[in-house]
């Protein structure tokens, strides 16, 4: 529905958006991930209309959107700081954009409660936006931009300044919402588990480009970089050198002495090209035997224990000096647990657990 | 106890420098005029005793402001120059207070400074000065007869256009201040959000700027207003005979007439027509500084 094409968008010298090709798709739940300043907000303000490409284009439902200023577009968005007009109630907040587009009354009022009714609002409605609370304005931008029912909404770190059991709740809403209105939505955030949580689709930023755009879970088990490793969740990075074996499978040289590990890759690697070796925490077996059946064990000594309540993680430290973590499922009670601090332990792993990446 | 100090240290204040003049000014305008010195009588003595004193004391002048027609067609010519002046001011200061908030951070120091600028130059240096520019011979006319626009000059100066000038050049800054402070305070992310919703660049203006800076327009009104309908020097200075305030006719009655009497009357008078606005300016300083929380 939506695509990027080319698009680069500068501010006087710096380039915010750089040569950004995407496509957006109907009823997708779109994420925009990345950090602080690599350009989600510049994006979306393109998408509304309130900042033009320097070059290329922006095609909604195959036309240009640059020619159509912003109150023309059937794009509706919800604001970081969420721009209520203080002046107005919760109830005229919500009917302002019908208001504007001249709807019948009637039916203004009833699209207007049934927001309400959506957002569970119904008995703030004549409220002004500074008597009620964070979560309570979030909702009412929420029921503003989604009350003219636009084919795309726009939200700009929705969640930012709710607290973590509403923002898990909030979330599951703006699924249930997007499920029941079929609207396209684009969510950015700099919260990977967010992205992760509501998204269809998640877009990795980086200095004004996408570096991956995928489902979480492949974005998750198969990064395309060591920054989109890095970014989403937990990883260890193993730097070595690759040396190819038969098939998809690789041998990895990594330290000086040490045995070389074992893992696959669809991606081509030549003979000594140097690459990094990506492997969640959560696929790394922690024991204090060698495992007969492992591709890859290396031994070292337990440096620090993360407990995390369910989880624990173990920061190993390997004879040659790197920090591996390994996690595991805290099914015994604490003091029942096998390893300690300084306890010499083994890591291991399958052939497939991580991923090979290039420099 | 030092709470008490501070919270008195105000009221003394104001005890000293407003009650007690207002005091003296309403017991003057209840006495009656004399060929003394002071012009008035009675005055107090402390061997007759405050009941001699008081019974002497009466509302005839309060009476005779009614009887004349001078006086009430001043006060009324008074708050409609009052009016007019702060409506065209209000016209005036607008745009600049708005083009200020929009124009760019680093410039608004030095735009701010042009504002409050004329505040270094007398007052009355100002007003002389416009005097120049707009009599006959002045430099408007000299200038516009110069450009070809007009072949005889215009006839400004002594006439209620220059007054609404003078009123406009000098309290402009009283307006513009406030309105931008509230035009500043405004979050540009509002009118992005008026656009997003459907709204032209002038329906944003009028639905969401012009209603958020209300509290500012209000004090900036009321600010111009209530210290133009007491206004002397502009239209003695440059309204000649033909414009009638109540500013000058005190003037007239206390330094001309020596009358101090009525001229105390029509001073508590006016103050007392003061009270209403100032009240209702005060409610809405203090409904924003609630809005505000
Ligand atoms: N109007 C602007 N003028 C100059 N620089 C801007 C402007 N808007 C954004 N930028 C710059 O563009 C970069 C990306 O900004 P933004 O899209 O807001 O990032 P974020 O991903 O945090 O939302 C930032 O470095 C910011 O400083
Ligand atoms: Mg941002």
């Amino acid at each position: 529905m939506i695509q990027f094409r080319n698009v680069t968008k500068r501010f006087g010298q710096f380039t915010a958006i750089d040569d950004l090709s995407i496509d957006i798709f109907e009823r997708e739940f779109f994420a925009l991930l990345g950090p602080s300043g690599c350009g989600k907000t510049t994006m979306m303000r393109m998408l509304a209309g309130f900042e033009t490409p320097t070059e290329g284009v922006i095609l909604l439902s195959g036309q240009d959107i640059d020619p159509i200023p912003p109150n023309k577009r059937a794009v509706n968005m919800m604001f970081q700081s969420y721009a209520l007009f203080p002046h107005l109630s919760v109830w005229e907040n919500i009917a302002f954009g019908l208001k504007r587009a001249k709807m019948p009354k009637q039916d203004l009022k009833e699209r207007v409660e049934e927001m309400l009714r959506l957002t569970r609002l119904e008995q703030f409605a004549h409220r002004k936006p500074h008597q009620i609370s964070g979560g309570q304005r979030q909702r009412v931008a929420l029921a503003r931009s989604l009350a003219k029912a636009p084919k795309l909404l726009l939200l700009d770190e929705p969640l930012g300044a709710l607290d973590k059991k509403l923002r898990q709740d909030t979330q599951f809403e703006l699924m249930d919402i997007q499920e029941k209105t079929g609207t396209t939505f684009v969510i950015v955030t700099h919260d990977q588990e967010e992205a992760m949580t509501v998204a269809s689709r998640v877009a990795v930023m980086d200095h004004g480009r996408i570096v991956q755009a995928d489902t979480p879970a492949k974005i998750y088990e198969t990064p395309n970089s060591v920054y989109v490793a890095d970014f989403i969740g937990d990883v260890n990075i193993i730097e070595g050198r690759a040396t190819p074996n038969d098939g998809e499978t690789y041998r990895i040289d990594w330290a000086e002495g040490q045995e070389p590990l074992t893992a696959t890759s669809a991606h081509p690697f030549e003979k000594g090209q140097a690459c990094h070796f990506a492997i969640r925490p959560e696929k790394v077996t922690i024991s204090s035997e060698r495992p007969a059946d492992a591709a890859n064990a290396v031994q070292g000594k337990v440096h620090d224990i993360a407990y995390l309540g369910n989880l624990s993680t173990y920061h190993v430290e390997l004879a040659n000096g790197t920090i591996m973590k390994a996690q595991s499922a805290n099914t015994r009670r604490i003091s029942r647990r096998s390893y300690t601090w300084e306890d010499p332990v083994w890591l291991s792993w399958t052939a497939t657990a991580g991923v090979l990446l290039a420099d | 106890m030092r709470r008490f100090v501070l919270i008195a240290i105000p009221y003394l204040w104001l005890l000293a420098l407003f009650l007690v003049p207002f005091f003296i000014v309403l017991k003057i305008s209840l006495s009656d005029a004399a060929i003394a010195r002071p012009p008035y009588i009675p005055q107090f003595d402390w061997a007759e005793g405050i009941w001699a004193f008081v019974r002497e004391l009466d509302f005839e002048n309060f009476i005779f402001l009614t009887e004349d027609a001078l006086y009430w067609k001043a006060y009324l010519s008074s708050v409609k120059i009052a009016l007019i002046s702060t409506a065209l001011t209000l016209l005036v200061g607008y745009p600049i207070a708005y083009g200020m908030a929009r124009a760019p951070e680093e410039w608004r120091p030095t735009l701010m400074m042009l504002v409050i600028l004329p505040f270094w130059t007398s007052f009355l240096i100002r007003v002389y000065a416009w005097m120049g520019i707009l009599s006959n011979e002045g430099y408007l006319n000299q200038f516009l007869m110069w450009t070809g626009i007009i072949s005889e000059p215009l006839i400004i100066l002594n006439t209620p256009a220059a007054v609404y000038i003078g009123i406009v050049y000098t309290y402009l800054p009283f307006m513009i201040l406030p309105i931008y402070a509230a035009l500043d305070r405004l979050d540009g992310s509002l009118i992005e959000a008026a656009e997003d919703l459907g709204c032209s660049r002038a329906q944003a203006f009028w639905l969401v700027t012009i209603p958020l800076s209300r509290p500012g327009i209000i004090a900036g009104c009321f600010l111009v207003m209530i210290p133009v309908i007491g206004e002397f020097v502009i239209p003695s200075l440059l309204g000649g005979s033909g414009t009638l305030m109540i500013g000058k006719v005190l003037w007239e009655e206390f330094f001309s007439n020596r009358d101090w009497p009525v001229a105390s009357a029509v001073a508590v008078v006016l103050l007392l027509i003061l009270v209403i606005p100032i009240v209702l300016f005060q409610r809405n300083q203090q409904k924003q500084a609630e809005a505000e929380q």
